[in-house]
């Protein structure tokens, strides 16, 4: 018999994160993958999905807006998760939190923004780039569970040769007292397209755009890509704080950074340095983006974009 | 009101950061009070300053070696009023439950007379929202766990009134209000407020405040419980990643946005 290795699917009401079948992917790696969908109850097709990508069971905990509760849903997760060697997630802010919990209920051993995860004789190693991408690093989990918390774009999602049965079995949980009440909970609308921190391309602007969006807008359409900025700008108010590249804010590893107009302070670059190829414009030839640049262009982003933008739609028609 | 503000010494971002035996090298030199919890600092003293002169008490409390002091005097120089260390050589290699322990035992230890003499509860624990070495985010939620009391982390916005706390979060989907009755623990975001500087006076008043140090045995806790014996987690492995190869620079002289553009179709990337 495999281990049990269950899944926390990230969701957004009935859509169902492409990180989620990234772990999947990584699960089916290691043993038995079991999804486990915390929330309202899945649609028939969100279940289908998980199916597809190996979830041999998935284990409903409906528990509704308690799952908003970080400490109810990492009891609740405890509750579906007994029998699994490790619970793998997706590495945000809410689910280190939920992460802990668990943790705290199973005594299971916790890396977070791991970018992969193996069996090695019996137990959980996980792989992690530290310092800003400028190390890596390997954590082995000591206690007999484990908890690893996968940063999205480390693994490539695949569907299971042979799909799983995808078998619905509700969970109930005894929930724990709350010491804190949930007064509001306000929904962020969000742009469309895919979610910065899963987006494969990311294009994001800094200062050097003065403000102006419209040619980093215009390059990421070109290029499929999200829109990340910098500190400066979200502090600034040029665009709002969800597209904060950075260690305080989103954390992302596209295969493709482009930094327009952005200097690469150490704060900015421990939010993408791990990014697969990295390319920057930038005015000034002494910003520290281009120590990393795998491309960079020394000029004045209002001549490079809208030439790099036309170039790239020419080479498509 | 008393207010426990745990500071962590990490490695300046700026500096050259490296890994020795599987622990973060920490030296006095190129070591620092972690940036965000400065944050931390900022929202205690802000609710010292809007309460009457003297019904308000700021600690630092900070775990690790005899460097990590310097966390604390940092803290000091801020304008916090009293410093303590907890220092033993059964701590090294905590994870972060281990470090929760002794932090929480340090806070029973506040409360119960060991810094002042004079017993009282601990109203807030405010902590930063993640160590700039680390990066885990996990603290908050164990400390706050351990210590029995709400959670309300990730603040942008935090306000303390008839005791209770309300804080604001602003996670990817929603923004959020949560509010609980006092004790409890607060994590700010760097959004939450903007730290004050240091200024000359705060420095020299800081230089005669004194820090108190203790050991595992004075806040109780068990040497075995705590460490690296202890830790669910071993880092085995820690390398430098390889700098990036053929890395090209070229100067826009009117041809930079095709030569851009030819990168990333050569590459697939467009």
């Amino acid at each position: 018999m495999t281990a049990i290795i269950a899944v926390l699917v990230e969701h957004r009401g009935a859509d169902i994160a492409q990180p989620a079948f990234e772990a999947l992917t990584l699960a089916r790696t290691m043993g038995t993958p079991i999804a486990v969908w915390m929330g309202e109850q899945p649609s028939a097709d969100a279940v289908a999905a998980l199916g597809e990508y190996g979830a041999q069971e998935v284990r409903v905990l409906a528990i509704g807006d308690r799952a908003r509760h970080p400490k109810t849903a990492g009891t609740a997760l405890a509750a579906a998760t007994g029998d699994a060697a490790l619970v793998l997630m997706v590495s945000t802010f809410v689910n280190k939190e939920i992460a802990t919990h668990l943790a705290l209920a199973t005594g299971a051993g916790v890396v977070v923004d791991a970018a992969g995860a193996e069996m090695v004789d019996g137990r959980i190693e996980a792989q992690q780039t530290v310092f800003a991408a400028t190390w890596n690093v390997r954590t082995r989990i000591n206690a007999d569970r484990a908890i690893v918390a996968l940063r999205p774009n480390t693994t490539k999602a695949t569907p299971a040769a042979t799909a799983g049965a995808a078998e619905t079995v509700g969970v109930l949980a005894a929930l724990p007292e709350m010491r804190e009440t949930l007064v509001s909970v306000t929904p962020v609308t969000r742009e469309e397209g895919v979610p910065l921190s899963e987006a494969a391309v990311v294009v994001s602007g800094g200062r050097g755009t003065s403000g102006d969006y419209t040619l980093v807008r215009e390059l990421a359409d070109v290029l499929g890509a999200a829109v990340g900025a910098s500190r400066d700008a979200t502090d600034e108010g040029w665009i709002s704080h969800e597209h904060m590249v950075g260690q305080t804010g989103v954390t992302v590893t596209p295969a493709l950074y482009v930094a327009c107009g952005i200097s690469g302070a150490v704060h900015h670059r421990g939010g993408m340095q791990a990014s697969g190829t990295i390319v920057a414009v930038n005015i000034d030839p002494d910003a520290p983006i281009f120590e990393i640049a795998d491309f960079g262009v020394v000029g004045d982003l209002n001549d490079v974009l809208p030439q790099a933008i036309a170039a790239l739609k020419a080479a498509r028609a | 009101m008393r207010i426990v503000v745990p500071v962590k010494f990490v490695p300046d971002l700026q500096s050259t950061r490296s890994f020795t035996e599987g622990t973060v090298t920490r030296t006095a030199d190129d070591g620092t009070l972690n940036e965000l919890d400065e944050n931390a600092v900022e929202a205690a003293l802000l609710i010292r300053e809007s309460l009457p002169e003297g019904e308000c008490e700021v600690f630092a409390l900070t775990v690790g070696g005899a460097d990590a002091v310097a966390a604390v005097r940092k803290a000091l120089q801020l304008g916090v009023d009293h410093g303590v260390h907890v220092s033993d050589t059964a701590i090294a290699g905590s994870d972060v439950f281990g470090t929760a322990t002794v932090l929480a035992a340090a806070v029973r230890e506040i409360e119960k007379g060991g810094v002042l003499g004079e017993g009282g509860a601990v109203d807030l624990v405010i902590t930063g929202m993640a160590s700039l070495d680390g990066l885990t985010s996990m603290l908050p939620t164990a400390l706050a766990a351990a210590l029995g009391v709400a959670q309300l982390t990730l603040a942008s916005r935090l306000e303390v009134t008839d005791g209770a706390a309300t804080i604001v979060r602003h996670l990817p989907d929603a923004h959020e209000t949560v509010t609980a009755a006092l004790p409890a623990l607060v994590s700010v975001t760097d959004e939450a407020n903007k730290a004050r500087y240091p200024n000359f006076k705060l420095i020299m008043a800081a230089r005669s405040k004194p820090v108190t140090t203790w050991s595992l045995s004075d806040i109780g806790v068990d040497p075995v419980t705590v460490g690296a014996m202890a830790a669910r987690t071993t880092v085995i492995d820690a390398s430098p990643r390889p700098p990036r190869e053929n890395r090209v620079v070229v100067t826009d002289k009117g041809e930079g946005g095709k030569e851009l553009a030819a990168f990333l179709i050569e590459r697939a990337l467009a």
